[in-house]
């Protein structure tokens, strides 16, 4: 059972000062990052049209979310037309009591799983757990993240602080069918996998999935993948239950055609994802039951600026490219949302009453490289500073800023600062004492001149 | 044409030489340059680290002292970008002084762009015999998208050798009070940042914000590197009459 991130203590700060000490998490991070980053960019290079499509998506999002109440709606009556179940969860205990109760109506005590983030972010495993019911992962990288009893670190590639030797003997230990003699090389890796899920799929009677796209002209959802894991899931059992956040809908097929062109390349950086699965209610036979997932999502949705993160197609582009990311690793962020979008997510969503939440909106240097990559045109670090202005401020921080606001609000109070500076600059130490020692411990200070410019300029310009 | 001079409050406290610097430049480029002495702060900090209001107080401070020049000089990209990106965000359409800033605003220019955009010159006439290297900063690259407006400038430069920077549109590190609220994630990135500058051999690192550069330069100074940090206009000012110092 994979760990929960849910009361995680610590802050941003902390728990990222301990990560870049990890140098083996350094260099998979950023081998893995860039090797990604690398490959978006080419992809994305060879469309003439990439800001045209990202300009599209964008407003395609948009007006849905204007009008998601209406979308939702029609989305719902298309399901139940044909033959699908649809269930409503305003957060996240409503949405695992249904989960729960659907799987206990078919009298299973196992379910396979579809890689979900809807269903992290509300601990659903967890709260099956709890219920007697056990959930199997089935994408490879959830797969050794729950076999370890590890956190995700990454939104498409979970284990992405994990290298192949590490993978290797989390298999040998936990899992019970691994070959003894198996090496660290990828294809025997993904070779003692298969065996182990094949097993799983076959005997498996309920499987639970989210969707990337639901389409709310034809009650049809969607979802990308690449190891086909997700086609398995999302075929063989006799139940199907989805758990959806009610911002993944669109309203027609032709908008999907958009977003199977964003979504690729932006996230792994291919073309086309080798599996495409769509499926509209119970057309194959299914038992289908649809659950749209709030948790939050509304309130987000009242936000004039926030309301933004509510585009995010869960690509990752963002993360990949992100320097902050890169040397914190996913877990610094005490969520199953990491990186820059994280970082707006997770405080909308939970709010920032938390020591770690409230420090979220300042895990940015606010360089711009997870705007300038998304596909759908989230300006993060808009969000990240708004959020910033309504996250909790310390004492000392906010009288500190205070002086200095009232110092630089006035031409004669900075000059008479800059003076007391220029005339103290013999006796600043090298190494600052108290919270100004975050400064000092890596860098050397700037001298402070015998004048500022404004006294030059006077006498002399 | 009448230029305002935009020193910063970073540039007038700690590096006073930039604007000399922006100053003998500009002169000697023709124009005619005012200082505006009510200038302060275009409130970056403030807003950045979640103090808007103190920020909107000096937006409007800033789009008071400000207006009715030609044109706003300002040796730094992040500072520039704050004003022309976030500052009509910042006070609302609308809202008091909103005017002030849809007509100041447009006005404010980086360094370089005014030299290439608003100046038309690309050989300011300068002599710097050293390699150097050029960091993009952040705000300068994605926020105003400078370009090669900086490399244009350097490669008329007599003398000097630019070599290109080795993951040169990665951030440093620096980001404000990133750099003190998240002390551990910003020096990792300035590591990085230091060894793409030691890989170029470059006896400069020149950029067109000190603040990114008293980061990058703390640490290069901290590591006795040896390399030197140097605003960019200070390269530009530079002749073989009068030696940059």
């Amino acid at each position: 059972m994979s760990a929960t991130f849910l009361g995680m203590p610590g802050n941003f700060p902390k728990n990222s000062a301990r990560a870049v000490q990890n140098s083996q998490l350094r260099y998979n991070l950023r081998k893995a990052t860039h090797t990604i980053r690398g490959k978006r960019a080419s992809v994305v290079g060879e469309l003439p049209d990439w800001q045209e499509l990202r300009a599209a998506g964008k407003a395609i999002k948009d007006e849905t979310l204007r009008h998601l109440d209406r979308y939702l709606l029609q989305l719902e009556a298309a399901v139940t037309a044909a033959g699908g179940h649809v269930h409503w969860a305003r957060d996240a205990a409503e949405a695992n009591r249904i989960v729960a109760g659907l799987v206990k109506a078919t009298g299973e005590r196992e379910v396979v799983k579809v890689k979900s983030m809807a269903t992290q972010e509300i601990g659903l495993n967890e709260a099956l757990a709890a219920e007697g019911i056990t959930a199997y992962e089935t994408d490879l990288a959830e797969l050794i993240v729950q076999l370890g009893d590890d956190f995700p670190s990454h939104i498409l590639v979970p284990a992405i602080h994990r290298n192949r030797a590490e993978i290797r003997e989390i298999f040998l230990d936990r899992m019970a069918d691994a070959p003894p003699g198996l090496t660290d090389e990828p294809a025997a890796l993904a070779e003692a996998a298969r065996v182990h899920l094949r097993e799983r799929f076959l005997r498996s009677k309920v499987a639970v999935s989210g969707a990337n796209f639901m389409i709310a002209e034809t009650g049809t959802l969607v979802v990308l993948e690449s190891e086909g894991n997700g086609r398995m899931c999302l075929t063989l059992p006799e139940t199907l239950i989805s758990v959806v956040g009610i911002e993944k809908v669109l309203p027609t097929w032709r908008d999907l055609e958009v977003f199977l062109q964003l979504l690729p390349r932006s996230s792994t950086g291919e073309r086309m994802n080798p599996y495409t699965s769509t499926w509209t209610g119970s057309a194959e036979g299914q038992d289908f039951h649809l659950v749209l997932l709030d948790n939050g999502r509304t309130d987000v949705l009242a936000d004039e600026v926030g309301r933004q993160a509510l585009r995010c197609i869960r690509c990752s582009a963002c993360l990949n490219v992100c320097p902050v990311y890169e040397r914190a690793g996913g877990h610094a962020y005490g969520s199953v949302y990491p990186g820059p979008i994280g970082a707006i997510l997770t405080p909308q969503l939970r709010g920032m009453g938390s020591e770690l939440d409230a420090s979220l909106p300042y895990a940015s240097s606010l360089c711009g490289a997870c705007y300038d990559v998304c596909p759908v045109a989230i300006d993060i670090p808009e969000v990240l500073v708004d959020l910033r202005a309504k996250a909790p401020h310390g004492a000392a921080e906010r009288a500190g800023m205070r002086v200095a606001g009232w110092v630089l609000n006035d031409q004669a109070r900075l000059a008479a600062a800059q003076r007391a500076a220029s005339r103290l600059r013999g006796l600043v130490p090298r190494r600052l004492p108290g919270p100004l020692s975050a400064w000092t411990d890596t860098r050397d200070l700037p001298d402070i001149p015998e004048e500022s410019f404004r006294d030059w300029w006077e006498r002399e310009g | 044409m009448r230029v305002a001079l935009f020193i910063t409050c970073v540039n007038d406290t700690l590096f006073p030489g930039t604007g000399k610097a922006v100053v003998s430049l500009l002169r000697r480029l023709g124009c005619e340059v005012d200082f505006p002495a009510a200038q302060t702060c275009c409130g970056q900090m403030h807003v950045n680290t979640g103090y808007r209001e103190e920020g909107v107080r000096l937006a409007r401070h800033f789009t008071e002292v400000f207006a009715g020049y030609d044109a706003v000089v300002a040796p730094s990209g992040s500072c520039a970008a704050m004003v022309r990106e976030q500052y009509p965000k910042l006070v609302k359409p609308g809202s008091r002084g909103a005017a002030a800033v849809a007509a100041v605003a447009p006005k404010v220019y980086e360094l370089t762009e005014f030299l290439l955009d608003v100046l038309k010159v690309e050989d300011v006439g300068a002599y710097f015999p050293h390699r150097v290297t050029y960091h993009p900063t952040c705000h300068s690259l994605r926020g105003l998208r400078l370009g090669d407006r900086p490399a244009r400038l350097l490669r008329n430069v007599r003398g000097l050798d630019l070599v290109p920077l080795p993951g040169a549109e990665e951030c440093c590190g620096f980001g404000g009070t990133f750099a003190v609220k998240n002390p551990a994630v910003s020096s990792a990135m300035g590591a990085d940042k230091v060894r793409g500058v030691l890989d170029t051999g470059a006896e400069v690192l020149c950029a067109a914000d000190n603040s990114c550069l008293m980061h990058i330069g703390g640490m290069l100074g901290r590591q006795r590197t040896g390399v030197r940090v140097m605003h960019l206009a200070e390269i530009l000012a530079s002749t073989e009459e009068v030696k940059a110092s």
